[in-house]
C-alpha cells in the first residue's frame, strides 16, 4: 500500500470512521450540483426526510442542458426547462449558493470551482460527474459519484469508499513544439488503456507536468476518468499558489491565504513516499496526439499509423475492428488528412481562458474551411468575459467560428449543439464513445484545442506544427 | 426490491445473498455508460421509465426499427442476469445507466470486469457485480445464448455462479459482498448514525470555517 503521498494524507484527515462495510467514511469539503444528476438524489432526500447537511459546503452551477444561443427563460426545449427549474428549486430551498446564468458566474462545473477558488489543496471534492478529477489538479482529492451518493452526501456531508491504489505517472522533459497537456494525457490513456487504471488514483508528476500552468494539469487530471482512475492529482506548488491568489477566495483576503498555505504544505507527497506502482514516459517524446477510435484510449501521435486490430493484445482487438468500421479508417494510415465537418472547441477539458488564447493566436489571420462548421463554447461566463476583453471573441469570429455562451454543449450534445448524421467533428472534449455528440453515426477525433484550431482551417486533421512553419515562411 | 424505511442509526437496506434467474448476454469489452444510456433521455428529473431506453441506440435505427440485439429478443424477456465482457459501464458517472437495467429488470451483472464508479452505482441499488474469469464468462454467454430458460444462480456470500452443472468461481468485491449479505447498503442510514463524528471531522479541517458545521446537540 501506498504511504505518504498526497492521497493518503488527504484521505487520513478526512476519515471520519471505518464503516461496518468495510469502507471508510470520508467528510466531504466541497460538493459541486448540476442539473443532471442531482434531481433525483434531491427527491431521495425529501421522501426522507432529511436536509442537506453542509449547505454551505455545496455549490451549484447548471451547465450540461444550457443552451449555448439564445437563454432566454423558459428554455425552448421543456426538458432542459424543467431540469433547470427543478435546480433552482432544489438549492434554492436548501441555502445552497447557485452559479446560475444571471450571476455571470455560470458555467461547466470544473471550470467554475477552480476559477472562484472553491477549490482548493487538501479538499476532498465530489460532484455527480465523472470528470470531477479535474479538481486534482489543484491537489485535492476529486471524484465523481452517482446520484445516489449524492444523496448521501447532501444528507451526511460524507461519502462511503475504499482506498485505492496510487500509480505516480511521472512525465519526464520539455513538452515539444505544437504539444500541449492534452497530447500527455492523451499518450497516458492509450499506453495504460481505458481501464489501466480501475482501482488506482493517478499522480501526475515529473518535470513536464511541472512545467505546465494550471490550465494544463486541468487538462490531465480531467481525462484520469478516461483512463479508468477515478481521481488523479498534481502535488499544489507555486503554480498553483499563484493560481489560487488570484481567485475570489483569497484577492482580497491574504490573511486567509497565509493561513492555509501550511496546511496545503504538508499535503503534499514527501519525498520518501511509497507508490503501489510508478510509470515514468518520455514527454519529450509525445507528438500531438488524436484518437483514431471510438474509446479515449485508441490514440495515435500525428505521425504514427492506425494499428492492425491484429497487432494488438487479443482483448483489444474486437474493440478496434469496430472503432475503425464505425471512424471509417484503415490500419497503417495516419490520421492526418482524415476530413472533418465540425470544429468543436470546449468543454471542461479544454475550455479555459488559456486554451482560447492558444487556439485564437493559431486562427488569427486564417479562416474556416467553407466545409466545417466551427464553434467555441468558452467553458464559463468568467472565461467569456476576459476573452471579450482581450478581442478572442473577434478573432474567432472573423475566421468564421461561432462564439456561444457557456455550457457543456458538444462534448455529450444534452443541448441544441449536436453532430448531424455522419458528420467528423475535431474535437477538444474527452469522449469519442459512438452517439457522445449527439449522433450514433457521428465520429469524434479527440485532440489539443490548437489541433482543433488547425482542422478547422484545412478541414481535416492536420499537424499543427507544419502549419506554423507554412504560417512563419 | 421495496424503498427502505429510514431512521437514523439503522441500516434498513434488504439483504441480497443470491440472485436467480435466466439470463441475458451482451458481448463486447469497453461499452461505455453513453451506450447504456444515451445523454438525450436523461432529460428528466426522476429515474421512472428509464428502463425502456437501455442500449436505445443499438437497438433501434434512425427510424425506430429494431436492430439485432439481446435486448430486443423474445428469448431473453424476463432475464435478469446480465452477462458481460471487459470494462463495463466504463465513461460517464451517470447512475441513469444502473438505473435503467434495474428497471428494465436485470437483478445483478456478471463480468470480466466493470469500471468502479458503474460499480458503486450498482451497490447503491442493491445490484451485485460479480466478476469472474474470461473463459467462464464466455461460456456462460454462450450457455445462456443456448438455453435462454435456463436458470443462472448467483450466490453472493459463496462467490459463486451455477448454471445447468457447472460451478464457477466468482469474486464479488469484500466491501460489496459484505454490503449486499449484511443489507448495509444503503449507505445514507450508515452515515447519517455518525453524525457527531462527522462535526469533529469538519471541525479538525483548517478550511472548514466553524460557523459551516452545526453545533452539537445538547
Amino acid at each position: 500500500m501506498s504511504e505518504g503521498t498526497l492521497y493518503d494524507k488527504v484521505w487520513d484527515r478526512h476519515k471520519v470512521t471505518r464503516l461496518p462495510t468495510g469502507q471508510d467514511q470520508l467528510f466531504v469539503g466541497l460538493h459541486l450540483v448540476h442539473e443532471v444528476t442531482s434531481p433525483q438524489a434531491f427527491g431521495m432526500l425529501q421522501e426522507r426526510g432529511q436536509e442537506v447537511a453542509f449547505p454551505e459546503r455545496t455549490h451549484a452551477t447548471v451547465d450540461h442542458i444550457v443552451p449555448t444561443g439564445n437563454r432566454d427563460r423558459p428554455y425552448r426545449d421543456d426538458a432542459a426547462e424543467s431540469m433547470m427549474a427543478e435546480l433552482e428549486e432544489n438549492v434554492r430551498g436548501s441555502g445552497i449558493d447557485f452559479s446560475d446564468p444571471d450571476s455571470g458566474d455560470q458555467g461547466i462545473v470544473h471550470v467554475i470551482g477552480p476559477e472562484q477558488g472553491l477549490t482548493q489543496p487538501g479538499m476532498t471534492i465530489v460532484c455527480g460527474d465523472s470528470h470531477t478529477s479535474t479538481h486534482g489538479a489543484f491537489g485535492a482529492l476529486a471524484f465523481g459519484i452517482g446520484t445516489s451518493q449524492i444523496r448521501d452526501v447532501l444528507a451526511t456531508g460524507c461519502v462511503a469508499m475504499e482506498k485505492q491504489k496510487v500509480r505516480k505517472i511521472e512525465v519526464t522533459g520539455e513538452l515539444g513544439e505544437g504539444v500541449t497537456a492534452k497530447d500527455i494525457i492523451l499518450t497516458i490513456i492509450g499506453k495504460l488503456g481505458t481501464d489501466g487504471g480501475v482501482g488506482y488514483v493517478y499522480e501526475y508528476a515529473g518535470e513536464a507536468i511541472e512545467d505546465l500552468g494550471m490550465e494544463g494539469r486541468m487538462s490531465i487530471c480531467n481525462m484520469s476518468i478516461e483512463g479508468g482512475a477515478r481521481a488523479g492529482y498534481v502535488n499544489p506548488d507555486e503554480t498553483t499558489y499563484e493560481w489560487l491568489k488570484e481567485t475570489d477566495a483569497f484577492e482580497n483576503d491574504p490573511e486567509e491565504f497565509e493561513r492555509l498555505k501550511p496546511y496545503w504544505e504538508s499535503i503534499r507527497t514527501d519525498d520518501d513516499a511509497e507508490y503501489d506502482d510508478v510509470v515514468t514516459i518520455d514527454g519529450s517524446a509525445i507528438e500531438p496526439t488524436v484518437t483514431w477510435g471510438t474509446t479515449p484510449g485508441q490514440t495515435a501521435g500525428i505521425t504514427e499509423p492506425i494499428p492492425d486490430p491484429d497487432d494488438l493484445p487479443e482483448e483489444d482487438r474486437d474493440t478496434a475492428r469496430r472503432a475503425q468500421k464505425h471512424m471509417r479508417v484503415e490500419p497503417g494510415d495516419t490520421m492526418e488528412g482524415y476530413d472533418i465537418d465540425v470544429a468543436f472547441l470546449g468543454s471542461c477539458t479544454n475550455a479555459r481562458l488559456k486554451d482560447l488564447r492558444e487556439a485564437a493566436a493559431f486562427v488569427e489571420g486564417r479562416e474556416v474551411d467553407d466545409d466545417v462548421r466551427a464553434m467555441v463554447v468558452p467553458g464559463s461566463q468568467r472565461v467569456r468575459d476576459a476573452a471579450e476583453v482581450e478581442g478572442l471573441d473577434e478573432v474567432f469570429k472573423q475566421a468564421g467560428f461561432d462564439w456561444r455562451e457557456p455550457g457543456c454543449s458538444m462534448c455529450l450534445g444534452m443541448n441544441d449543439d449536436q453532430l448531424e448524421g455522419d458528420e467528423a467533428s475535431a474535437s477538444s472534449s474527452n469522449r469519442n464513445f459512438v452517439g457522445r455528440q449527439g449522433s450514433k453515426d457521428g465520429r469524434t477525433v479527440l485532440m489539443s484545442p490548437i489541433m482543433v484550431a488547425a482542422a478547422a482551417v484545412t478541414g481535416e486533421v492536420t499537424d499543427v506544427r507544419e502549419m506554423e512553419e507554412v504560417a512563419t515562411v | 426490491m421495496s424503498s427502505p424505511e429510514f431512521s437514523a442509526g439503522e441500516a434498513p437496506a434488504e439483504k441480497v445473498t443470491e440472485v436467480s434467474g435466466t439470463g441475458i448476454p451482451v458481448r463486447g469489452n469497453d461499452i461505455d455508460t453513453d451506450q447504456i444510456i444515451p445523454a438525450r433521455f436523461m432529460k428528466v428529473v426522476t429515474f421512472d421509465g428509464l428502463g425502456q431506453f437501455s442500449f436505445f441506440d443499438q437497438r433501434f435505427d434512425d427510424d425506430d426499427n429494431e436492430k439485432d440485439h439481446p435486448f430486443n429478443e423474445e428469448k431473453y424477456r424476463g432475464a435478469n442476469v446480465l452477462v458481460v465482457n471487459a470494462n463495463f459501464g466504463c465513461g460517464s458517472s451517470r447512475e441513469h445507466a444502473p438505473q435503467a437495467l434495474m428497471r428494465w429488470g436485470i437483478d445483478a451483472v456478471v463480468g470480466e470486469s466493470f469500471a468502479e464508479i458503474f460499480a458503486g452505482n450498482c451497490l447503491a441499488l442493491g445490484v451485485p457485480t460479480v466478476t469472474a474469469d474470461q473463459d467462464d464468462i464466455e461460456a456462460l454467454q454462450d450457455y445462456v445464448e443456448a438455453n435462454p430458460d435456463a436458470e443462472v444462480d448467483i450466490d453472493v456470500a459463496a462467490e459463486t455462479i451455477t448454471y445447468g452443472d457447472t460451478v464457477i468461481d466468482a469474486e464479488v468485491h469484500d466491501a460489496q459482498r459484505k454490503a449486499l449479505v449484511e443489507g448495509v447498503w444503503d449507505t445514507t442510514a450508515l452515515m447519517g448514525a455518525n453524525e457527531g463524528a462527522v462535526r469533529e471531522t469538519a471541525r479538525s479541517l483548517p478550511y472548514v470555517p466553524a460557523e459551516h458545521v452545526a453545533e452539537d446537540e445538547a
